[in-house]
Protein backbone atom coordinates (compact mmCIF):
# COMPACT_ATOMS: atom_id res chain seq x y z
CA UNK A 1 0.00 0.00 0.00
CA UNK A 2 1.41 3.15 -1.15
CA UNK A 3 1.23 5.87 1.22
CA UNK A 4 2.22 9.87 -0.40
CA UNK A 5 2.25 11.17 1.61
CA UNK A 6 4.91 9.98 3.59
CA UNK A 7 7.40 11.09 0.23
CA UNK A 8 8.32 14.35 -0.88
CA UNK A 9 5.59 15.56 -4.17
CA UNK A 10 6.60 16.18 -7.54
CA UNK A 11 5.25 19.53 -7.48
CA UNK A 12 6.88 23.10 -8.21
CA UNK A 13 4.70 25.06 -5.76
CA UNK A 14 4.60 24.85 -1.93
CA UNK A 15 2.32 23.09 0.10
CA UNK A 16 1.89 24.51 4.16
CA UNK A 17 -0.62 23.55 6.05
CA UNK A 18 -1.33 23.81 10.07
CA UNK A 19 -2.90 21.23 12.17
CA UNK A 20 -4.02 21.46 16.17
CA UNK A 21 -6.95 21.30 17.99
CA UNK A 22 -9.82 23.89 18.47
CA UNK A 23 -8.29 26.89 19.82
CA UNK A 24 -5.03 26.23 19.62
CA UNK A 25 -4.30 29.38 17.23
CA UNK A 26 -3.65 27.37 13.92
CA UNK A 27 -6.06 29.74 11.87
CA UNK A 28 -5.04 32.84 13.08
CA UNK A 29 -1.14 31.90 12.33
CA UNK A 30 -2.07 31.10 9.20
CA UNK A 31 -3.86 34.07 8.44
CA UNK A 32 -1.06 36.40 8.89
CA UNK A 33 1.23 34.11 7.04
CA UNK A 34 -0.85 34.29 4.05
CA UNK A 35 -0.88 38.23 4.54
CA UNK A 36 2.90 38.20 4.90
CA UNK A 37 3.62 36.24 1.57
CA UNK A 38 0.70 38.23 -0.05
CA UNK A 39 2.32 41.07 0.67
CA UNK A 40 5.92 39.59 -0.74
CA UNK A 41 4.12 39.34 -4.27
CA UNK A 42 3.81 35.63 -3.44
CA UNK A 43 0.71 34.02 -4.99
CA UNK A 44 -0.57 31.94 -2.77
CA UNK A 45 -3.85 29.99 -2.14
CA UNK A 46 -5.80 29.89 1.03
CA UNK A 47 -7.50 26.76 1.71
CA UNK A 48 -10.03 25.35 4.51
CA UNK A 49 -10.71 21.80 5.29
CA UNK A 50 -14.42 20.67 4.32
CA UNK A 51 -15.59 23.78 2.31
CA UNK A 52 -16.67 21.95 -0.61
CA UNK A 53 -20.21 21.40 -1.77
CA UNK A 54 -19.78 18.04 -3.50
CA UNK A 55 -20.55 16.13 -0.12
CA UNK A 56 -21.92 18.89 2.52
CA UNK A 57 -25.76 18.04 1.80
CA UNK A 58 -24.90 15.00 2.80
CA UNK A 59 -22.80 15.01 5.96
CA UNK A 60 -25.75 17.76 6.81
CA UNK A 61 -28.44 15.25 5.98
CA UNK A 62 -26.46 12.69 7.74
CA UNK A 63 -26.10 14.73 10.88
CA UNK A 64 -29.59 16.30 10.85
CA UNK A 65 -30.98 12.42 11.01
CA UNK A 66 -27.92 10.56 12.89
CA UNK A 67 -27.48 8.59 9.99
CA UNK A 68 -23.70 8.88 10.17
CA UNK A 69 -21.44 6.41 11.74
CA UNK A 70 -17.55 6.78 12.48
CA UNK A 71 -16.90 5.05 8.95
CA UNK A 72 -19.28 7.28 6.46
CA UNK A 73 -18.34 10.16 8.04
CA UNK A 74 -15.02 9.41 7.64
CA UNK A 75 -15.31 8.06 4.26
CA UNK A 76 -17.51 11.04 3.36
CA UNK A 77 -15.16 13.43 4.19
CA UNK A 78 -12.00 11.85 2.85
CA UNK A 79 -14.24 11.97 -0.41
CA UNK A 80 -14.70 15.26 -0.20
CA UNK A 81 -10.74 15.81 0.59
CA UNK A 82 -10.05 13.60 -2.73
CA UNK A 83 -12.33 16.51 -4.68
CA UNK A 84 -10.91 19.37 -3.23
CA UNK A 85 -6.91 17.96 -3.24
CA UNK A 86 -7.23 17.62 -6.94
CA UNK A 87 -8.79 21.05 -7.82
CA UNK A 88 -7.77 22.82 -4.97
CA UNK A 89 -4.50 21.76 -3.50
CA UNK A 90 -2.88 19.74 -6.65
CA UNK A 91 -3.49 22.48 -9.51
CA UNK A 92 -1.86 25.61 -7.52
CA UNK A 93 0.45 23.61 -6.61
CA UNK A 94 1.22 22.36 -10.25
CA UNK A 95 1.15 26.19 -11.22
CA UNK A 96 3.61 27.10 -8.87
CA UNK A 97 1.20 28.76 -6.08
CA UNK A 98 2.16 28.39 -2.62
CA UNK A 99 -0.74 26.55 -0.94
CA UNK A 100 -1.72 27.54 2.76
CA UNK A 101 -4.09 24.49 4.08
CA UNK A 102 -5.83 25.61 7.39
CA UNK A 103 -6.05 21.74 8.56
CA UNK A 104 -4.90 18.40 6.43
CA UNK A 105 -5.43 14.54 6.56
CA UNK A 106 -3.46 14.87 10.23
CA UNK A 107 -6.94 16.29 10.91
CA UNK A 108 -9.23 12.98 10.13
CA UNK A 109 -6.44 11.06 11.70
CA UNK A 110 -7.10 12.57 14.73
CA UNK A 111 -11.32 12.61 14.84
CA UNK A 112 -11.72 10.00 13.10
CA UNK A 113 -9.56 7.95 15.25
CA UNK A 114 -11.41 9.11 18.25
CA UNK A 115 -14.83 8.30 16.59
CA UNK A 116 -13.61 4.68 16.23
CA UNK A 117 -12.38 3.84 13.22
CA UNK A 118 -8.76 1.86 12.51
CA UNK A 119 -5.79 3.83 12.91
CA UNK A 120 -3.95 2.03 9.82
CA UNK A 121 -7.01 2.29 7.67
CA UNK A 122 -7.62 5.81 7.99
CA UNK A 123 -4.42 6.32 6.97
CA UNK A 124 -4.62 3.96 3.96
CA UNK A 125 -7.48 5.92 2.90
CA UNK A 126 -5.70 8.73 2.82
CA UNK A 127 -2.63 7.48 1.08
CA UNK A 128 -3.87 9.39 -1.87
CA UNK A 129 -2.89 12.62 -0.17
CA UNK A 130 -0.10 15.03 -1.55
CA UNK A 131 2.87 15.56 1.47
CA UNK A 132 2.82 18.99 3.20
CA UNK A 133 6.78 21.33 2.33
CA UNK A 134 5.83 22.51 5.86
CA UNK A 135 3.41 20.92 8.00
CA UNK A 136 3.06 23.02 11.24
CA UNK A 137 1.19 21.84 14.01
CA UNK A 138 0.31 24.11 16.94
CA UNK A 139 0.48 22.61 20.58
CA UNK A 140 -1.55 23.43 23.01
CA UNK A 141 -2.68 22.66 26.72
CA UNK A 142 -6.56 21.67 26.69
CA UNK A 143 -7.14 24.04 29.57
CA UNK A 144 -5.89 26.62 27.25
CA UNK A 145 -7.63 25.86 24.60
CA UNK A 146 -10.78 25.54 26.55
CA UNK A 147 -10.68 28.77 27.66
CA UNK A 148 -10.18 30.61 24.28
CA UNK A 149 -12.91 28.60 22.48
CA UNK A 150 -15.46 29.18 25.61
CA UNK A 151 -14.65 32.46 25.81
CA UNK A 152 -15.19 33.33 22.14
CA UNK A 153 -18.59 31.94 21.09
CA UNK A 154 -22.09 31.58 22.64
CA UNK A 155 -21.78 27.50 22.71
CA UNK A 156 -20.30 24.78 21.45
CA UNK A 157 -21.67 22.46 18.40
CA UNK A 158 -22.95 19.12 19.07
CA UNK A 159 -20.06 17.47 16.60
CA UNK A 160 -17.96 19.70 17.78
CA UNK A 161 -18.32 19.10 21.12
CA UNK A 162 -18.18 15.34 20.01
CA UNK A 163 -21.81 14.79 21.71
CA UNK A 164 -22.30 12.06 19.46
CA UNK A 165 -19.84 10.18 21.70
CA UNK A 166 -21.67 9.95 24.62
CA UNK A 167 -18.76 11.03 26.48
CA UNK A 168 -21.06 13.01 28.83
CA UNK A 169 -24.41 14.75 28.75
CA UNK A 170 -22.73 18.72 29.93
CA UNK A 171 -21.56 19.89 26.00
CA UNK A 172 -18.55 21.34 27.96
CA UNK A 173 -16.94 18.61 29.91
CA UNK A 174 -18.21 16.72 26.46
CA UNK A 175 -15.88 18.99 24.81
CA UNK A 176 -12.93 18.52 27.14
CA UNK A 177 -12.88 14.90 26.91
CA UNK A 178 -13.18 14.95 23.54
CA UNK A 179 -10.37 17.45 22.84
CA UNK A 180 -8.34 15.48 25.40
CA UNK A 181 -7.98 12.00 23.14
CA UNK A 182 -7.86 14.55 20.01
CA UNK A 183 -5.08 15.88 21.27
CA UNK A 184 -2.79 12.40 22.77
CA UNK A 185 -3.71 11.33 18.84
CA UNK A 186 -2.52 14.66 17.16
CA UNK A 187 1.11 13.71 19.83
CA UNK A 188 1.20 10.01 18.10
CA UNK A 189 0.71 11.89 14.37
CA UNK A 190 3.16 14.65 15.24
CA UNK A 191 6.09 11.95 16.09
CA UNK A 192 4.98 9.36 13.35
CA UNK A 193 4.54 12.08 10.36
CA UNK A 194 6.95 14.09 11.12
CA UNK A 195 5.57 17.90 11.72
CA UNK A 196 6.72 20.54 13.19
CA UNK A 197 5.69 21.04 16.54
CA UNK A 198 4.99 24.43 17.70
CA UNK A 199 4.61 25.82 21.45
CA UNK A 200 0.94 27.99 20.90
CA UNK A 201 1.32 28.84 24.24
CA UNK A 202 3.79 31.38 22.73
CA UNK A 203 3.09 35.07 22.16
CA UNK A 204 1.22 35.39 18.82
CA UNK A 205 4.21 37.51 17.33
CA UNK A 206 6.87 35.30 18.53
CA UNK A 207 4.80 32.17 16.76
CA UNK A 208 4.61 33.88 13.78
CA UNK A 209 8.54 35.12 13.48
CA UNK A 210 9.52 31.53 13.95
CA UNK A 211 6.34 30.73 11.19
CA UNK A 212 7.59 32.87 8.72
CA UNK A 213 11.49 31.97 9.52
CA UNK A 214 10.57 28.62 8.58
CA UNK A 215 8.66 29.10 5.14
CA UNK A 216 11.13 32.06 4.84
CA UNK A 217 14.22 28.68 5.01
CA UNK A 218 11.60 26.64 1.99
CA UNK A 219 11.18 29.74 -0.34
CA UNK A 220 15.23 30.28 -0.40
CA UNK A 221 15.75 26.16 -1.22
CA UNK A 222 13.34 26.68 -4.02
CA UNK A 223 11.81 28.86 -6.46
CA UNK A 224 8.66 28.07 -7.52
CA UNK A 225 7.80 28.33 -11.17
CA UNK A 226 4.40 26.63 -12.96
CA UNK A 227 4.73 23.38 -15.34
CA UNK A 228 4.41 24.40 -18.80
CA UNK A 229 4.35 20.81 -20.35
CA UNK A 230 1.64 18.56 -20.26
CA UNK A 231 2.10 15.19 -19.62
CA UNK A 232 -0.34 13.04 -22.01
CA UNK A 233 -3.54 12.65 -20.47
CA UNK A 234 -3.93 9.23 -18.69
CA UNK A 235 -6.32 7.37 -20.33
CA UNK A 236 -7.88 5.63 -16.99
CA UNK A 237 -8.35 9.10 -15.27
CA UNK A 238 -11.88 10.12 -14.81
CA UNK B 1 -20.93 -20.22 14.29
CA UNK B 2 -21.10 -16.76 14.56
CA UNK B 3 -17.38 -16.32 16.24
CA UNK B 4 -16.06 -17.46 12.63
CA UNK B 5 -17.40 -13.93 11.02
CA UNK B 6 -14.28 -11.81 9.82
CA UNK B 7 -13.55 -8.56 8.44
CA UNK B 8 -12.80 -8.65 4.75
CA UNK B 9 -9.59 -6.69 5.93
CA UNK B 10 -8.95 -4.02 8.98
CA UNK B 11 -12.02 -3.59 11.05
CA UNK B 12 -13.18 -0.89 12.87
CA UNK B 13 -12.54 -1.12 16.75
CA UNK B 14 -16.18 0.20 17.36
CA UNK B 15 -17.97 -2.33 14.78
CA UNK B 16 -18.90 -5.14 16.98
CA UNK B 17 -19.25 -8.48 14.56
CA UNK B 18 -20.43 -11.09 17.22
CA UNK B 19 -23.43 -12.66 17.11
CA UNK B 20 -24.56 -12.23 13.65
CA UNK B 21 -25.85 -15.50 13.15
CA UNK B 22 -27.30 -14.91 9.56
CA UNK B 23 -25.50 -15.60 6.27
CA UNK B 24 -24.26 -13.39 3.97
CA UNK B 25 -24.65 -14.66 0.36
CA UNK B 26 -23.41 -12.31 -2.36
CA UNK B 27 -24.22 -12.61 -5.64
CA UNK B 28 -21.76 -10.90 -8.17
CA UNK B 29 -21.95 -10.49 -11.82
CA UNK B 30 -21.90 -7.54 -14.21
CA UNK B 31 -24.76 -5.21 -15.64
CA UNK B 32 -27.31 -7.35 -17.43
CA UNK B 33 -26.49 -10.72 -16.52
CA UNK B 34 -29.84 -11.73 -14.66
CA UNK B 35 -28.84 -10.74 -11.08
CA UNK B 36 -31.79 -9.25 -10.22
CA UNK B 37 -34.06 -12.02 -11.93
CA UNK B 38 -32.21 -14.33 -10.28
CA UNK B 39 -32.23 -12.86 -6.68
CA UNK B 40 -36.15 -12.51 -6.76
CA UNK B 41 -36.38 -16.23 -7.70
CA UNK B 42 -33.96 -17.51 -4.90
CA UNK B 43 -35.86 -14.95 -2.31
CA UNK B 44 -39.17 -16.31 -2.67
CA UNK B 45 -37.43 -20.06 -3.03
CA UNK B 46 -36.07 -19.42 0.53
CA UNK B 47 -38.89 -18.46 1.88
CA UNK B 48 -40.69 -20.99 0.36
CA UNK B 49 -38.34 -23.23 2.61
CA UNK B 50 -38.24 -20.78 6.07
CA UNK B 51 -36.00 -18.49 5.90
CA UNK B 52 -36.27 -14.95 6.41
CA UNK B 53 -34.43 -13.02 3.78
CA UNK B 54 -33.64 -9.64 3.27
CA UNK B 55 -32.00 -8.77 -0.25
CA UNK B 56 -29.10 -5.45 -0.75
CA UNK B 57 -27.63 -4.15 -3.70
CA UNK B 58 -25.42 -1.30 -4.40
CA UNK B 59 -28.81 1.11 -4.62
CA UNK B 60 -28.42 4.58 -2.97
CA UNK B 61 -28.36 4.73 0.28
CA UNK B 62 -30.64 6.98 2.11
CA UNK B 63 -27.62 9.04 3.85
CA UNK B 64 -25.64 9.82 0.38
CA UNK B 65 -29.49 10.17 -1.38
CA UNK B 66 -29.04 12.31 -4.66
CA UNK B 67 -25.44 12.97 -3.86
CA UNK B 68 -23.62 10.63 -5.69
CA UNK B 69 -26.08 11.80 -8.97
CA UNK B 70 -25.31 15.67 -8.74
CA UNK B 71 -21.97 14.83 -8.13
CA UNK B 72 -21.81 12.89 -11.46
CA UNK B 73 -23.23 15.21 -12.96
CA UNK B 74 -21.90 18.20 -11.74
CA UNK B 75 -18.43 18.17 -12.94
CA UNK B 76 -15.62 15.80 -13.63
CA UNK B 77 -14.99 13.45 -10.46
CA UNK B 78 -11.65 12.13 -10.05
CA UNK B 79 -10.72 8.07 -9.50
CA UNK B 80 -10.54 8.57 -4.99
CA UNK B 81 -13.65 10.84 -5.02
CA UNK B 82 -15.98 8.54 -7.09
CA UNK B 83 -14.60 5.17 -5.29
CA UNK B 84 -14.84 7.06 -2.11
CA UNK B 85 -18.44 8.11 -2.64
CA UNK B 86 -19.38 4.60 -3.42
CA UNK B 87 -17.30 3.52 -0.35
CA UNK B 88 -19.70 5.86 2.09
CA UNK B 89 -22.67 4.77 0.43
CA UNK B 90 -21.68 0.69 0.85
CA UNK B 91 -20.49 1.50 4.27
CA UNK B 92 -23.89 2.95 5.15
CA UNK B 93 -25.76 0.08 3.54
CA UNK B 94 -23.61 -2.53 5.77
CA UNK B 95 -24.09 -0.77 8.82
CA UNK B 96 -27.32 -0.11 8.67
CA UNK B 97 -29.15 -2.88 6.53
CA UNK B 98 -26.84 -5.96 6.86
CA UNK B 99 -25.48 -6.29 9.94
CA UNK B 100 -28.67 -6.14 11.57
CA UNK B 101 -30.31 -8.44 9.51
CA UNK B 102 -27.36 -11.06 10.21
CA UNK B 103 -27.65 -9.69 13.87
CA UNK B 104 -31.43 -10.82 13.73
CA UNK B 105 -30.80 -14.40 11.57
CA UNK B 106 -31.66 -13.32 8.11
CA UNK B 107 -29.87 -14.84 5.12
CA UNK B 108 -28.70 -11.69 3.23
CA UNK B 109 -28.83 -12.18 -0.76
CA UNK B 110 -26.61 -9.21 -2.01
CA UNK B 111 -26.58 -8.11 -5.33
CA UNK B 112 -23.55 -7.06 -5.84
CA UNK B 113 -20.99 -6.04 -3.15
CA UNK B 114 -17.25 -4.73 -2.69
CA UNK B 115 -15.99 -6.67 -5.40
CA UNK B 116 -17.73 -4.22 -8.09
CA UNK B 117 -16.64 -1.46 -6.33
CA UNK B 118 -13.57 -2.78 -6.74
CA UNK B 119 -13.44 -3.83 -10.08
CA UNK B 120 -15.04 -0.36 -10.94
CA UNK B 121 -12.29 1.43 -9.07
CA UNK B 122 -9.65 -0.21 -10.68
CA UNK B 123 -10.71 -0.54 -14.46
CA UNK B 124 -10.33 3.29 -13.23
CA UNK B 125 -7.40 3.48 -12.49
CA UNK B 126 -7.03 3.34 -8.57
CA UNK B 127 -4.03 1.60 -7.10
CA UNK B 128 -5.26 -1.99 -6.27
CA UNK B 129 -4.24 -2.25 -2.60
CA UNK B 130 -5.48 1.28 -2.15
CA UNK B 131 -9.17 0.41 -2.80
CA UNK B 132 -9.06 -3.15 -1.05
CA UNK B 133 -8.37 -1.09 2.05
CA UNK B 134 -10.81 1.37 2.21
CA UNK B 135 -13.25 -1.85 1.39
CA UNK B 136 -11.42 -3.45 4.13
CA UNK B 137 -14.36 -2.97 6.78
CA UNK B 138 -16.91 -4.98 4.81
CA UNK B 139 -17.76 -8.31 6.28
CA UNK B 140 -16.10 -11.62 4.37
CA UNK B 141 -19.42 -12.80 2.88
CA UNK B 142 -20.32 -16.67 3.15
CA UNK B 143 -20.16 -17.76 -0.16
CA UNK B 144 -19.87 -15.27 -3.63
CA UNK B 145 -21.67 -16.53 -6.64
CA UNK B 146 -20.23 -14.92 -9.49
CA UNK B 147 -22.53 -15.03 -12.25
CA UNK B 148 -19.83 -15.76 -15.44
CA UNK B 149 -21.20 -14.41 -18.88
CA UNK B 150 -19.26 -14.59 -22.00
CA UNK B 151 -19.43 -11.04 -24.11
CA UNK B 152 -21.33 -12.56 -27.19
CA UNK B 153 -23.82 -13.69 -24.44
CA UNK B 154 -24.01 -10.53 -22.83
CA UNK B 155 -24.15 -7.97 -25.61
CA UNK B 156 -28.08 -9.34 -27.36
CA UNK B 157 -29.57 -8.85 -23.44
CA UNK B 158 -28.05 -5.42 -22.92
CA UNK B 159 -28.58 -3.64 -26.64
CA UNK B 160 -31.69 -4.51 -27.11
CA UNK B 161 -35.19 -3.21 -28.49
CA UNK B 162 -36.50 -2.50 -25.32
CA UNK B 163 -33.14 -1.21 -23.41
CA UNK B 164 -32.38 0.75 -26.40
CA UNK B 165 -35.40 2.61 -26.25
CA UNK B 166 -35.47 3.15 -22.36
CA UNK B 167 -32.14 3.81 -22.64
CA UNK B 168 -32.69 6.75 -25.15
CA UNK B 169 -35.95 8.09 -24.00
CA UNK B 170 -36.80 7.11 -20.68
CA UNK B 171 -35.79 9.61 -18.30
CA UNK B 172 -33.55 8.32 -14.99
CA UNK B 173 -34.54 4.67 -16.32
CA UNK B 174 -33.43 2.03 -14.05
CA UNK B 175 -33.25 -0.35 -16.98
CA UNK B 176 -31.61 1.52 -19.54
CA UNK B 177 -27.82 1.42 -19.41
CA UNK B 178 -26.10 4.70 -18.22
CA UNK B 179 -23.22 6.41 -18.96
CA UNK B 180 -21.03 5.13 -15.97
CA UNK B 181 -21.92 2.42 -16.28
CA UNK B 182 -20.96 2.04 -20.02
CA UNK B 183 -17.71 3.45 -18.88
CA UNK B 184 -18.24 6.39 -20.87
CA UNK B 185 -16.64 8.65 -18.32
CA UNK B 186 -13.20 6.94 -19.27
CA UNK B 187 -13.94 7.61 -23.30
CA UNK B 188 -12.74 4.10 -23.93
CA UNK B 189 -14.33 4.03 -27.68
CA UNK B 190 -15.63 6.91 -29.68
CA UNK B 191 -19.03 5.67 -29.46
CA UNK B 192 -21.68 4.29 -26.94
CA UNK B 193 -21.30 0.70 -28.12
CA UNK B 194 -17.17 0.66 -28.16
CA UNK B 195 -17.19 2.19 -24.94
CA UNK B 196 -19.16 -0.49 -23.73
CA UNK B 197 -18.00 -3.30 -24.91
CA UNK B 198 -14.20 -2.11 -23.88
CA UNK B 199 -15.53 -1.16 -20.35
CA UNK B 200 -17.07 -4.72 -19.98
CA UNK B 201 -14.19 -6.57 -21.35
CA UNK B 202 -11.78 -4.84 -18.67
CA UNK B 203 -14.21 -5.25 -15.62
CA UNK B 204 -14.80 -9.18 -16.75
CA UNK B 205 -10.77 -9.49 -16.77
CA UNK B 206 -11.23 -8.20 -13.27
CA UNK B 207 -13.26 -9.93 -12.32
CA UNK B 208 -11.06 -13.51 -13.65
CA UNK B 209 -8.45 -12.29 -10.93
CA UNK B 210 -10.79 -11.87 -7.96
CA UNK B 211 -12.61 -14.97 -8.85
CA UNK B 212 -8.96 -16.87 -8.03
CA UNK B 213 -8.04 -14.61 -5.49
CA UNK B 214 -11.31 -14.84 -3.36
CA UNK B 215 -11.94 -17.88 -3.99
CA UNK B 216 -15.64 -17.11 -5.91
CA UNK B 217 -18.24 -19.50 -6.72
CA UNK B 218 -18.07 -19.25 -10.67
CA UNK B 219 -21.38 -19.62 -12.28
CA UNK B 220 -22.15 -20.04 -15.96
CA UNK B 221 -24.71 -18.01 -16.68
CA UNK B 222 -24.51 -17.79 -20.41
CA UNK B 223 -27.34 -20.78 -21.31
CA UNK B 224 -30.39 -20.45 -19.55
CA UNK B 225 -32.30 -19.38 -16.64
CA UNK B 226 -33.24 -22.05 -14.93
CA UNK B 227 -29.61 -24.01 -15.23
CA UNK B 228 -28.22 -21.26 -13.57
CA UNK B 229 -31.26 -21.18 -11.16
CA UNK B 230 -30.14 -24.65 -10.18
CA UNK B 231 -26.89 -24.08 -9.36
CA UNK B 232 -27.65 -21.01 -7.55
CA UNK B 233 -29.91 -23.00 -5.15
CA UNK B 234 -27.53 -25.74 -4.83
CA UNK B 235 -24.65 -23.60 -3.87
CA UNK B 236 -26.61 -21.81 -1.67
CA UNK B 237 -28.19 -25.06 0.06
CA UNK B 238 -24.86 -25.68 0.90
CA UNK B 239 -23.96 -22.58 2.49
CA UNK B 240 -27.05 -23.14 4.73
CA UNK B 241 -25.95 -26.44 5.42
CA UNK B 242 -22.93 -25.54 6.49
CA UNK B 243 -22.66 -24.45 10.74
Amino acid sequence: MIRKFEKSHPYPGLLIIVEGIDGSGKTTQLQLLHRWLEGMNRRVFLTEWNSSRLVNEAIKRGKKKNLLTPTTFSILHATDFADRLAHLIIAPLKAGMIVCADRYIYTAFSRDVVRGVGREWVRDMYGFAVKPDIAMYFRVPIEVSLERILSGRAALKFHEAGMDLGLSDDPTESFRLFQTRILSEYELIAQECGLTVMDATLPITRQQEIFRQLVQEKLAEHDPKPIVSVRRRSRTNV
Amino acid sequence: MSDTRSFFGEGHPYLKITGLTGKLIVVEGTDGVGRSTQISDLKRWLEMNGHAVVTTGLTRSELLGKTIDQAKAGHTLNTQTYCLLYAADFADCLEHQIIPALRAGFVVLADRYIYTLMARAIVRGADKDWIRSVLGFALKPDAVLYLKISLENLIPRVINSERIHEHYWVEDSPEGLDYWEAGMDLRLGEDFYDSFLEYQRRKMNVFEVMAKEYGFEVIPASRGFSQTNRQLKQSIQRVLQSE
